[in-house]
C-alpha cells in the first residue's frame, strides 16, 4: 500500500464541504423550485459523491490502469440503468394515448 | 502447531495444521472453499426440504397438507435460501475459491483476509436467514415485490431483506478477490490467450458481481426504509412508482442468473475437452462468450416486467435484447459439441455431469427465447412455464455444472477418488428426477396452471404427481454424492497428482496440494488444452 498522499488539511476541507452540500441540500427542500426540485437535490448529491470518489477513495491520484477501468465501467453501467429505464419512463405517456 | 512427523513432501493443505481454531482463522483459498462448501450445502438441503414440501401439497389439487399462508412461506423462502444461500455462492465460492489461484499459478487469491470475511459474512447472513424461517418467515415471494413487500404482508420481509443485503457483501468480496488475482497474479508466461476458460467464466461471473449486488442492496434497504419508516419510494399512494422497484430488482437479478450459470459453463469448458482427449473448439469464441454474456445480461431485465404495466415501446427494445444473450449462449453450446466431435470420449461421471449440462441448458436457452417473445411471453407469463424455464437453466444448468465440477476435482480437493459406479449412477440419477419433475411443468404451465398457488383444478392432477415423484428421485441423487463423497475421504482409492490426465496448473501439483498451491512457481510456455501433448491415463483412474 503507498503511503497517503494527501494532507490532512484537505481530508477536513473535504469533510467540511460534505457537510456544507448536506445542509443546503436539507434548507433547499424547504423552498419549492417545481420542476427542479430533484434536479437541484441530484445536482448536489452528484458533487457530493463525486468529492468522495476524487479524494476520498483517492481516485484523482490514481495511475493504476485496473482503478481507471473500473471507475469507466462503473459509469457505464450506471448509463446502461439509467438510459434503459427512461426507455421505460420516457415512453410510458406514448403507450397510454 | 505444523506436525513434524510428517515429511513435507508428503504435507498438504489438510495436514499441514488440525484442530477448529485451524480452519475458522484460516487464510487459505482452498480451506476456505471447503467451509463454502460445508455452509452452503447446510443451505441446500434446507431449501431442497422446503422444495419437497411444495412438490408433496402439489401432489393432491386440495390445498390439504399446509396452510396457503404457509404455502407462500415455503416457496418464498425456498428461493431466497436457494438462491442467495446455495446458487450465488456455489461454483465461485467452492470451486472458484479453490482453483482461481492454483489455475493462474498462484499461492493464494490476491486478499486471502478479505476472502476468509466474505465466508463470515456468508455465515452471518445464513444466520439471520435461519432465525427468520425459524421466527415465522417471509411469504413475499423471492422477488420482495411491492407494495405487497412494504405495505401488506405481516411477515419478517425486513430480517430477509437485511439477510440478503449481507450477503450481497459476501458476493461482492469474492468478485473482487477473483477480478485483481486474475489480473496481477497470473504466472509468468500464463498471458490472457491461455488462460483455461473456467478463469474467463469466472472473470465474467465477477464483473456481474461487482456491479449488479450493489444495485441490490440499494433496493433492499428501500425496501426495508419504506416498510419500516413509510417513505414513498415504491408506494404510489406516497408518490413512489412500484415499477422502479421492479426496474431495480430485475437489473440485478436478471444478470444473477449469469452469476449462476457462467461458472458452470466454466466447469463444462474445462471437462468437455478433458474427456475428449481434444483441444477445445474455438478458444478466444468461447471466452469472449462468457464476456459477451455478462454484458449482454444487463441489457434485458425488463423482458420479467412485460405485462407489469412497463411501455409497449420499451418491451420491444428488451424483446429485442434478450434474444442479443441467445448468441454468445449458443456459440458455447455449439463449441462444446464441435470439440467432442471425432474426439476420444470417455463416459466418466464428470462428463455425464458435462453432457446433461448441454442438453439441459439448451432446453432451459431456448424456452428462456419463448418467454422473450412478447406474443408467448402474454400467455406464459406467472405459469409453471416459466417454472420449468427457470429450473432448467439453474438446476439442470447450474446445479449439473456444480456437481460436474465437484466430481471432476474432488481427487485434488480430497486426495481421494470417489466411486466411480455410483457417481455414474447417481449422475443418471439425478438427470432422470430432474427431467421427470420439470418436463411436465412445462405442459403445466402452457395449459395454464399459474405458479404460487397451493391448490389446482383436477385435470392437472397426472402431470403434479409425475412432477412430485421426479423430485424424490432427484432427491436421492443430490444424497448419493454427499454420502459416497464423505465415504471416500476416508476410504476411496487415493489420487495421484493428476488422475484424468487432464490439462492446467491445477493438475501439476501434488493431490491434494501443499499449502502453497505449487512447490515452485511454474512458468508457462504452453497453450491451454493442449491434449494432443498430454497422454491419456495409462493406468484407468476408477474403473472406467
Amino acid at each position: 500500500m503507498s503511503e497517503p498522499i494527501l494532507s490532512t488539511k484537505l481530508y477536513v476541507g473535504i469533510w467540511a464541504t460534505l457537510i456544507c452540500l448536506t445542509v443546503i441540500t436539507a434548507s433547499v427542500a424547504f423552498v419549492d423550485l417545481g420542476p427542479f426540485n430533484t434536479v437541484v437535490a441530484l445536482v448536489i448529491a452528484t458533487l457530493k459523491a463525486l468529492l468522495v470518489v476524487l479524494f476520498f477513495m483517492h481516485v484523482k491520484y490514481a495511475s493504476e490502469k485496473l482503478t481507471k477501468m473500473v471507475i469507466i465501467a462503473t459509469l457505464f453501467w450506471l448509463l446502461i440503468l439509467l438510459f434503459l429505464s427512461l426507455a421505460d419512463y420516457g415512453t410510458r405517456a406514448m403507450t397510454r394515448t | 502447531m505444523a506436525s513434524t512427523a510428517i515429511p513435507v513432501e508428503r504435507e498438504h493443505y489438510l495436514n499441514t495444521d488440525y484442530g477448529i481454531r485451524s480452519w475458522l482463522f484460516t487464510t487459505d483459498h482452498k480451506r476456505i472453499a471447503l467451509l463454502y462448501l460445508v455452509t452452503i450445502t447446510v443451505f441446500f438441503f434446507i431449501g431442497g426440504f422446503f422444495a419437497l414440501l411444495i412438490r408433496l401439497e402439489l401432489l393432491t389439487p386440495a390445498g390439504d397438507l399446509v396452510l396457503a399462508d404457509t404455502y407462500n412461506k415455503l416457496f418464498t423462502m425456498h428461493g431466497q435460501v436457494m438462491i442467495f444461500f446455495f446458487l450465488i455462492p456455489s461454483i465461485p465460492a467452492v470451486l472458484g475459491n479453490f482453483l482461481v489461484p492454483m489455475m493462474v499459478g498462484a499461492k493464494d487469491l490476491a486478499f486471502p483476509r478479505i476472502n476468509l470475511l466474505s465466508w463470515y459474512l456468508l455465515v452471518a447472513a445464513g444466520i439471520v436467514m435461519l432465525h427468520t424461517i425459524i421466527t415465522g418467515g417471509v411469504d413475499s415471494g423471492w422477488t420482495f415485490y411491492t407494495p405487497f413487500s412494504t405495505a401488506f404482508s405481516n411477515t419478517k420481509v425486513i430480517e430477509a431483506g437485511l439477510a440478503i443485503f449481507i450477503a450481497g457483501f459476501s458476493s461482492i468480496l469474492t468478485g473482487l478477490n477473483f477480478v485483481v488475482t486474475i489480473h496481477r497474479m497470473r504466472a509468468p508466461g500464463l498471458t490472457w490467450s491461455r488462460l483455461p476458460l473456467f478463469i474467463w467464466a469466472h472473470y465474467a461471473t465477477s464483473i456481474i458481481q461487482l456491479l449488479g449486488t450493489p444495485v441490490l442492496a440499494i433496493t433492499l434497504l428501500l425496501v426495508v426504509f419504506e416498510r419500516a419508516f413509510h417513505l414513498g419510494i415504491f408506494d404510489p399512494t406516497r408518490g413512489g412508482d412500484p415499477l422502479l422497484f421492479q426496474h431495480l430488482f430485475w437489473f440485478y437479478s436478471h444478470p444473477a442468473v449469469y452469476i449462476m450459470i457462467l461458472p458452470a459453463m466454466g466447469v463444462v469448458a474445462e471437462i468437455i475437452p478433458c474427456f475428449s482427449r481434444k483441444r477445445i473448439f474455438g478458444y478466444s469464441a468461447v471466452a469472449m462468450s462468457s464476456i459477451a454474456i455478462a454484458v449482454f445480461g444487463f441489457l434485458v431485465w425488463a423482458h420479467h416486467m412485460f405485462v407489469a404495466g412497463i411501455s409497449l415501446y420499451s418491451a420491444m427494445i428488451f424483446s429485442i435484447l434478450s434474444y442479443l444473450v441467445a448468441v454468445p449462449s449458443a456459440i458455447k453450446v455449439f463449441n462444446w459439441t464441435a470439440t467432442m466431435y471425432k474426439g476420444s470420449i470417455h463416459f466418466d461421471t464428470p462428463m455425464l455431469y458435462a453432457m446433461g449440462f448441454i442438453g439441459l441448458f439448451t432446453m432451459g436457452g431456448l424456452t428462456g427465447l419463448f418467454l422473450a417473445a412478447l406474443g408467448i411471453d402474454v400467455h406464459v407469463t406467472d405459469t409453471y412455464f416459466v417454472i420449468a424455464h427457470f429450473h432448467y437453466i439453474m438446476v439442470g444448468g447450474a446445479v449439473m455444472g456444480y456437481l460436474g465440477g465437484l466430481h471432476f476435482w474432488w481427487p485434488k480437493i480430497s486426495g481421494r477418488l470417489y466411486p466411480e459406479w455410483l457417481g455414474k449412477f447417481a449422475a443418471l440419477t439425478v438427470f432422470l428426477g430432474f427431467n421427470l419433475t420439470f418436463f411436465p411443468q412445462f405442459i403445466l404451465g402452457y395449459l395454464g396452471m399459474p405458479r404460487r398457488y397451493w391448490e389446482y383444478p383436477p385435470e392437472f392432477q397426472v402431470l403434479n404427481v409425475l412432477s412430485t415423484a421426479g423430485s424424490t428421485i432427484l432427491a436421492v441423487g443430490y444424497v448419493l454424492p454427499m454420502i459416497y463423497f464423505l465415504w471416500s475421504m476416508r476410504y476411496g482409492k487415493i489420487a495421484d497428482a493428476n488422475p484424468w490426465g487432464a490439462a492446467g496448473l491445477e493438475w501439476k501439483t501434488a493431490s491434494p496440494p501443499p499449502t502453497d498451491n505449487f512447490r515452485e512457481i511454474p512458468e508457462v510456455s504452453w497453450e491451454a488444452y493442449n491434449y494432443d501433448e498430454i497422454p491419456a491415463p495409462a493406468e484407468v483412474p476408477v474403473g472406467r
